[in-house]
């Protein structure tokens, strides 16, 4: 079965979408599909040979931040040219509401088509879009796709349309047996931190409220804090009253941070909103770390209600300590929380999710169907030639 | 003629090929629906018969208890031999995928599962049957997806109106019970390309 990808993002840009389509791909590749890929790339001599070159992206304030998308007639051209020469029998477009690949892909494709939505928006940025382009493009897709339940609220809501929800994946085997990390004195306890330093939405403040209260009852434990960003003046008078059991490490690439996360005793996740699915805390738990996180909805579900970590009031640095010292203070729960973790990872597994992905694949099409290029708003696809209204085989008679 | 009745001449030609455009449009639209419900039904009726076959593969492997395996067997049965002239959104017919539906339930509790999964044979037939199960479900979803979208659009005045869906007749959902068995429910998904 062959089946095209498309990417709305820049492909040399990290990003939670393109690694989400990367690893489809890996995946997909895996169980004897052939995919290819498009998405926009910077330098097109980089790219593997699964990923189709869609042009030079333009860095554009979009959702919230700056996106790197592209458009304009070349893109549409090189969109259409793709899908003229990939013969797919499905097309499977991610967050197609995007002002880049991924809507003109929409426009320009026919047949079995199918679309992931990946954030949630809210209304206003929805209708921003363009309420008939949203539609139009919404009502060509014959199989909708939500990674979490809010991402599935904004088609329901906003567009109307029913999704499937098939959750995020994780790569559990990039996970499994990793070294422990050189970065981190395993002599005593360990709590790692993920995440945007000056992000307050990624909660480091809630987790230094509660260092203190760690360190007098725990005063060998550490705190590994991974990501990027400068500390606020406000943070760093707490950072050096606690003296060297703060640790910095900086950015990490993906594998550095999975050996950190094995070598953690607990995996911290003091996030104070913004979390749509909690993809963090399938890789500790992948990695084997046992979790302790906020009780956002996102995160209760992934940790099944509490079953598969500790779950603290969001934003209670009290209760944080609590819980921390609780699992720092007792390995039998830390095994038991690890062994829980490992088996609950197991079902947000690419090898799972893809099985309910091809599952749509199937579902969308009938056989011998392709992905063809769509000529309707080009003049041609005005001209008559064929019956619009043919006899049906559904309906009332 | 004066400037005002220009003005009303100019006026009545945007409006008219405003409406030209909008309808001209519109009924694109609706043409693509009404062909996205065309497929659909099609592809739900593959996917339909797809579970009847391994339905009716499975009661005959003589891996269920007789009474069992005749259960399913005369249900798969029945609802193939109706597939072939009738299609999903046909109450006769969905009537007998409901019944398949209850007789794998039935049949397939987790323990009788869990016995016909311990013989090599048996755990492809049921493989196969769930994923038949599960893309037979997808499958009425995005038929009743595509239904819905169809209808919002046909019920706005302007399309009534103008008759834009011409004689096409106003789409049917597909209603009938699709339930995964719930033995089957805790094996993965199993596809293949």
């Amino acid at each position: 079965m062959k089946v095209g990808l498309v990417c709305p993002y820049a492909w040399d840009v990290p990003g939670g979408v393109r690694s989400h389509v990367h690893d489809l791909a890996l995946t997909l590749t895996e169980r004897g599909y052939q995919v290819s890929v498009l998405a926009p790339a910077e330098d097109p001599s980089n790219l593997p040979p699964w990923v189709h070159d869609g042009g030079r992206p333009i860095a554009v304030p979009y959702n919230g931040s700056v996106a790197r998308l592209s458009f304009g007639v070349k893109a549409a051209a090189r969109v259409r040219g793709w899908i003229r020469s990939g013969d797919f029998d499905v097309v499977h477009i991610h967050e197609p509401l995007s002002p880049s690949l991924s809507l003109l892909a929409c426009w320009s494709a026919q047949g079995p088509l199918v679309a992931t939505w990946h954030s949630a928006l809210d209304r206003s940025r929805v209708l921003s879009a363009g309420y008939s382009i949203a539609q139009t493009a919404a009502e060509k897709i014959r199989g909708h796709i939500a990674v979490s339940e809010d991402a599935r609220r904004t088609l329901v809501a906003h567009v109307g349309g029913d999704a499937v929800l098939i959750p995020n994946g994780v790569r559990v085997e990039d996970y499994r047996d990793v070294p422990l990390s050189p970065l981190v004195d395993t002599r005593g306890p360990r709590v790692v931190f993920l995440g945007r330093i000056d992000e307050p939405r990624k909660g480091l403040d809630v987790l230094l409220g509660a260092w203190g209260s760690v360190r007098e009852a725990h005063p060998d434990a550490r705190l590994y804090v991974v990501g990027p960003g400068e500390l606020e003046s406000r943070q760093e008078s707490v950072v050096s009253a606690l003296g060297e059991s703060i640790i910095f490490l900086g950015r990490l690439d993906d594998a550095a941070k999975a050996s950190v996360l094995a070598s953690a005793t607990v995996y911290c996740a003091p996030h104070a909103g913004g979390e749509s699915f909690g993809i963090v805390l399938v890789e500790a738990m992948a990695a084997g770390a046992p979790v302790v996180a906020s009780d956002l909805p996102a995160f209760s579900r992934v940790l099944d209600g509490g079953a598969c970590g500790r779950l603290f009031a969001t934003g209670d640095s009290e209760q944080l300590a609590l819980a921390l010292r609780a699992v720092i203070g007792d390995l039998e729960l830390q095994s038991r929380l690890r062994t829980a973790g490992l088996l609950r990872a197991k079902a947000f597994d690419w090898q799972t999710v893809v099985a309910d992905v091809t599952a749509v694949y199937d579902s969308v099409s009938i056989p011998g169907e392709r992905v063809v290029e769509d000529l309707r708003g080009q003049v041609v696809g005005r001209l008559p030639g064929r019956s619009l209204y043919a006899r049906r085989p559904w309906g009332r008679r | 003629m004066s400037g005002q009745t220009w003005a009303l001449v100019i006026g009545v030609v945007v409006a008219l090929a405003l409406l030209v455009f909008y309808a001209s449009s519109t009924a694109g639209r609706l043409d693509r629906l009404h062909r996205r419900i065309d497929t659909a039904v099609l592809a739900l009726d593959a996917q339909a018969l797809r579970r009847s076959a391994a339905a009716q593969e499975l009661a005959l492997s003589g891996l269920l208890d007789p009474a069992s395996a005749l259960l399913v067997a005369q249900a798969a049965h029945d609802a193939r031999e109706a597939g072939d002239d009738r299609t999903m959104i046909d109450v006769q017919r969905t009537q007998l995928e409901s019944d398949v539906t209850r007789a794998l339930q039935a049949a397939l509790t987790a323990e009788d599962v869990e016995e016909i999964r311990a013989d090599p044979a048996g755990a492809v037939l049921l493989e196969e049957l769930q994923a038949a199960c599960i893309r037979a479900q997808l499958a009425r979803r995005f038929l009743n997806d595509g239904v819905r979208a169809c209808r919002q659009l046909r019920s706005q005045r302007l399309v009534r109106w103008m008759r834009l869906a011409g004689r096409t007749p106003w789409p049917q959902t597909s209603d009938w019970d699709d339930e995964v068995p719930t033995g089957l429910a805790v094996l993965s998904a199993q596809g293949s390309p």
